[in-house]
C-alpha cells in the first residue's frame, strides 16, 4: 500500500513521458490529477489505518526490495510510514493535487507537448518528494531528495529558451549540489558512528547516549546534513538559488518552491529529531541560521517589487522561523509550522499567478493596484492568505507561528526570540505592501501590455481595462485553500487556550527514539532532554500559562501592528513610503539589492571558478597538456616521416643497390661469423 | 679436367661485370642484358657444383632459371617498350616519379 503512494505519481509521469505529445491536453491534464488522487487517496487510507493503531506503536513499514548489500553495510529498499511520514505525505499528495488541477487552467495557453512535458515534471517530482518522505533509511530519502531537485531544475528551467529561466534552473541545481555534498558526507558520518543507516536504528543507538557537552562526531554530523538542509531548504548561507527559482511557471513555485520540496530540510531534521536534539551545538546553530535567515530575507522582502520574489523572500523567511523552531527543539511546533505554510504560501503563489494570469505575464507590483474590484476571488483569498501568514489570531499561521515563539521564549532563548518577533512583524509588513499594492488604490499603467511577458507565460490578453479573474479550475483550489489557511490551525490549538495541541501529540511518537520508553530516563521528547541538557535542574514550564497568554497577546499585537504600518506606508501615505526610501537611500538600495549577496558570491566563488578555469584549466591543460599530447604524438608521427621518407627516392638503381647491399650485408654475415 | 676453382672465377667475374653493367649502364635494355649476364654467372656456379659432386640437382635448376629468365626478359622488354612510350627516354633515371 505504501508503495503505491509514490508509484501512481510515477506512472503519471511515465504515461506523459511516452504518449505525452499524442495525447489532448484534457487527457494528459487528466492522467497527471488522477494520479496525483490517487496517490492522495492511498496515503489517506494508510494515515487513517495509522490513526487506527495504538499511540506508541504507530507505524507501518514496507520492504520493496533489497538494494544495497556490501559487507555490512546493508541498506534495504524500504518505506515506512509514521506520524510525522503521514502529516508530510497528506501535505505533498493534498496539496499537490490541487496545484495539479489549478495548472491545468494555467498552462493551458502552452501546446500540447509542452503541457504534457510539464505534467509528466510535476507528477516526476511528487513521486520523488513521496520517497524522500516515505524513505526509512538516509540512502532512500537521498534518492528522493536528489529526485526533487532534478526535478526542480527542470521545472525551474521549464521556458528553457528564456535565458534567464534556464540561468536560474542552472543556479539552482548548482547550489543545491553544495548542500547535497554535505547530506552525503553527513551521512557517511552517521555510518562510521553507528554502522547503520536505518532512521529507527540510529536514533535508537543515540538515545542511549547522553547528549554531547562539547563538539563531537554526532554534532559534525548533524551540522553536515544540516549543510544539506540549508541547500534544499534556502538558508543561509545556500538561500540564493530560491529567489530567482521564480523564473518557472507560478504552480510550481507554489507547490516546490513554496509548499513541499523547500520543506525537506526541516522534514530531515524532523526525521533526526533524536540525533539533532543530542547535538545541543549543532541546534544552536540550526537556530541561528534559522533566525539570521528570517530577519535577513524578511528585510529583502520589504522592498522587492516583483509579486513573486517578495513571496519568495517570505518563504525563506518562514522556512527560518521552521529552523528556529527545529533550533530550540520545538520539533512539532517546526512542523506544524511547515503544514500551515504548505496551505497559505501556496495559496499565496496561486493567488499571485492568477493575477500574472490576468494581467498577462505582468509580475511587477509597482504597474498593478486596484485589482479588488476585478478580481474578487483572487482578491479575497489571497487576503485570506495574508492574514494567515502575518499571524492574526485564529487563523492558521496564528497558532503555528506563535507556537514556536512560545516555545523559543520559553526555552530560555530570549534574544532569538526577540529577532523572531521583528521578522514576523516584517513578515505582515511586506505581505500587506504587497496586498495593498496589488489590489488596492489606483490601476497603474492599465493600457500596459507584455512588458515582461515570458515566453509562453500563461494569461489572455488583458485588452484595455477588462480583466478575468481566475477560471473555474484555479477560482476553485484557491478558495479550497483559503479554507484550508483558515481551518488547518485548528488540529494545533494550544493548551492554554482550551486546544488539546493534537497534532503535538500525534507527532510526538516520531521524535522519540524508538524503544526507548516514553517515561523513561532520557526523556520523552527530544525538546526535554535538550532543555535538561541547556538547563540542568529546570524544566521547559519556565513560564506559566500567563506568561504564554500574554505572548499570544503580544505576537497577535505584532501581526496587527505589521499591518497597520503597511496600511499606513502603502495605503494612505504613499509618499511618505517614497520619501523615507529616499531618505535612506542608501539602506534602500542594499536591501533592493539583496545585501550584494549575489554579487558577492560571484566575486568570490563564480568568478575565480571562471578565471582558473579559463586561465588556468583551459589554456594551460587543455590547451597546453591535452592538446598537447595528442597535437604532439602527431608531429612526432609528422617529423619522424620527413626524415624516413627521404629513402624512397623513386629512383631504380637506388633500390636495387639498397637491395645488393642488403643481400651482400647478410651473406656476409652468415660467411664470416 | 678442369678444377672447380676455375668455375667459380669465372661465375664471379660475370656476375661482376653484369652488377656493375646493372649500376652503370644509362640504358634500360642494357640494364636487362646484365641481369641475365647476372644470372648465367649463377647458372655456371650450379652447374660448376653439380658436376664436381656428381649430382643433377645443378642441372635441373639452371633449367628453372633459364625458364624464369626467359619470362622475366618478355615481361621486362614489355615494361620497356611501355615506358618508352610514356616518356621518350630509355635511360632509367628519368623514371623516378614513384614516390611520396
Amino acid at each position: 500500500m505504501l508503495l503505491l503512494i509514490p508509484s501512481l505519481p510515477f506512472l503519471g509521469f511515465l504515461v506523459n513521458l511516452a504518449m505525452g505529445r499524442r495525447l489532448s491536453k484534457t487527457a494528459s491534464g487528466a492522467v497527471a490529477c488522477a494520479a496525483m488522487f490517487g496517490a492522495f487517496a492511498a496515503a489517506a487510507w494508510s494515515a487513517w489505518s495509522l490513526v487506527q493503531m495504538p499511540a506508541d506503536a504507530r507505524g507501518i513499514v514496507q520492504q520493496v526490495a533489497p538494494w544495497i548489500e556490501s559487507g555490512t553495510l546493508s541498506v534495504p529498499f524500504t518505506l515506512r510510514l509514521d506520524p510525522l511520514g503521514a502529516l508530510m505525505t497528506l501535505v505533498v499528495t493534498g496539496i499537490g493535487f490541487l496545484i495539479h488541477v489549478y495548472s491545468t487552467a494555467y498552462m493551458h495557453d502552452e501546446r500540447d507537448s509542452e503541457y504534457a512535458r510539464y505534467f509528466s515534471y510535476l507528477n516526476l517530482f511528487a513521486a520523488f518528494m513521496l520517497v524522500l518522505v516515505l524513505g526509512a533509511s538516509f540512502p532512500v530519502m537521498f534518492v528522493g531528495w536528489e529526485g526533487v531537485g532534478l526535478c526542480s531544475y527542470l521545472l525551474i528551467g521549464f521556458w528553457f529558451t528564456k535565458q534567464s529561466a534556464s540561468d536560474a534552473g542552472k543556479k539552482a541545481f548548482i547550489v543545491n549540489r553544495v548542500g547535497d555534498f554535505g547530506f552525503l558526507l553527513g551521512m557517511f558520518v552517521i555510518w562510521n558512528r553507528f554502522g547503520s543507516l536505518d532512521f529507527q536504528e540510529v536514533a535508537r543507538q543515540a538515545g542511549q547516549l547522553p547528549p554531547e557537552a562539547a563538539f563531537g562526531v554526532l554534532s559534525l554530523g548533524t551540522l553536515l546534513l544540516f549543510v544539506g538542509a540549508t541547500g534544499k531548504s534556502a538558508q543561509i548561507p545556500l538561500y540564493v538559488w530560491l529567489p530567482d527559482a521564480m523564473e518557472g511557471p507560478t504552480p510550481v513555485s507554489a507547490l516546490i518552491h513554496a509548499a513541499t520540496m523547500v520543506t525537506a530540510g526541516v522534514y530531515m531534521i524532523g526525521r533526526n529529531a533524536v540525533l539533532f536534539s543530542h547535538a545541543p551545538e549543532t541546534l544552536a546553530v540550526v537556530a541561528g541560521i534559522g533566525v539570521a535567515t528570517a530577519l535577513m530575507a524578511g528585510t529583502i522582502g520589504l522592498v522587492q517589487n516583483d509579486i513573486k520574489r517578495v513571496l519568495a523572500y517570505s518563504t525563506v523567511s518562514q522556512l527560518g522561523l521552521m529552523f528556529v523552531a527545529m533550533g530550540v527543539g520545538a520539533f512539532a511546533a517546526g512542523i506544524f509550522h511547515l503544514y500551515t505554510h504548505a496551505f497559505f504560501k501556496a495559496l499565496l503563489f496561486l493567488g499571485s499567478g492568477a493575477v500574472i494570469h490576468a494581467l498577462a505575464g505582468e509580475q511587477d507590483i509597482r504597474r498593478m493596484g486596484g485589482l479588488r474590484k476585478e478580481l474578487p476571488v483572487t482578491y479575497w483569498t489571497f487576503l485570506v492568505g495574508s492574514l494567515a501568514i502575518a499571524g492574526v489570531p485564529l487563523l492558521s499561521g496564528f497558532f503555528s507561528k506563535d507556537e514556536i515563539l512560545w516555545r523559543t521564549f520559553s526555552g530560555g532563548h530570549t534574544f532569538v526570540w526577540g529577532i523572531a518577533v521583528v521578522a514576523s512583524l516584517l513578515t505582515a509588513i511586506y505581505m500587506f505592501r504587497l496586498v495593498f499594492l496589488t489590489f488596492h488604490g489606483e490601476r497603474r499603467n492599465a493600457g500596459h501590455e507584455h512588458a515582461s511577458r515570458s515566453p509562453g507565460a500563461p494569461g489572455h490578453g488583458s485588452h484595455g481595462g477588462h480583466l478575468h479573474d481566475a477560471p473555474p479550475a484555479m477560482a476553485i483550489v484557491l478558495i479550497l485553500l483559503a479554507v484550508g489557511s483558515v481551518f488547518a490551525g485548528y488540529v494545533g490549538v494550544p493548551a492554554v487556550v482550551g486546544g488539546g495541541n493534537r497534532i503535538e501529540h500525534f507527532l510526538a511518537p516520531s521524535f522519540a527514539a524508538p524503544g526507548v520508553d516514553a517515561s523513561g530516563e532520557h526523556g520523552a521528547s527530544p525538546a526535554e532532554a535538550l532543555s535538561e541538557a541547556e538547563h540542568p535542574g529546570g524544566s521547559k514550564g519556565e513560564g506559566g500559562p500567563g506568561e504564554e497568554l500574554g505572548l499570544m497577546a503580544f505576537s497577535s499585537g505584532v501581526a496587527l501592528a505589521g499591518i497597520g504600518i503597511a496600511a499606513y506606508f502603502f495605503l494612505r501615505r504613499r509618499d511618505v513610503a517614497g520619501r523615507l526610501a529616499a531618505s535612506f537611500s542608501g539602506v534602500h538600495r542594499v536591501l533592493l539589492n539583496k545585501y550584494y549577496v549575489d554579487e558577492a558570491y560571484d566575486a568570490a566563488i563564480v568568478q575565480p571558478i571562471k578565471r582558473v578555469s579559463e586561465r588556468v584549466l583551459w589554456r594551460v591543460v587543455d590547451a597546453g597538456v591535452i592538446d598537447g599530447a595528442v597535437n604532439g604524438a602527431g608531429s612526432f608521427v609528422n617529423g619522424a616521416s620527413a626524415i624516413l621518407r627521404r629513402l624512397q627516392t623513386g629512383s631504380m638503381r637506388a633500390y636495387a643497390l639498397s637491395v645488393f647491399v642488403g643481400a651482400v650485408v647478410i651473406l656476409g654475415y652468415y660467411v664470416w661469423r | 679436367m678442369v678444377p672447380l676453382g676455375h668455375y667459380l672465377m669465372l661465375s664471379a667475374v660475370l656476375f661482376a661485370t653484369g652488377t656493375m653493367g646493372v649500376f652503370l649502364r644509362r640504358n634500360v635494355i642494357t640494364v636487362l642484358l646484365s641481369i641475365e649476364v647476372m644470372l648465367n654467372a649463377v647458372n655456371l656456379a650450379f652447374i660448376a657444383f653439380g658436376r664436381t659432386m656428381g649430382s643433377v640437382d645443378g642441372q635441373v635448376i639452371m633449367f628453372f632459371v633459364v625458364t624464369v629468365a626467359a619470362a622475366e626478359a618478355a615481361v621486362g622488354l614489355a615494361l620497356v617498350i611501355a615506358l618508352f612510350r610514356h616518356r621518350e627516354s630509355l635511360n632509367p633515371d628519368v623514371f623516378t616519379s614513384l614516390k611520396w
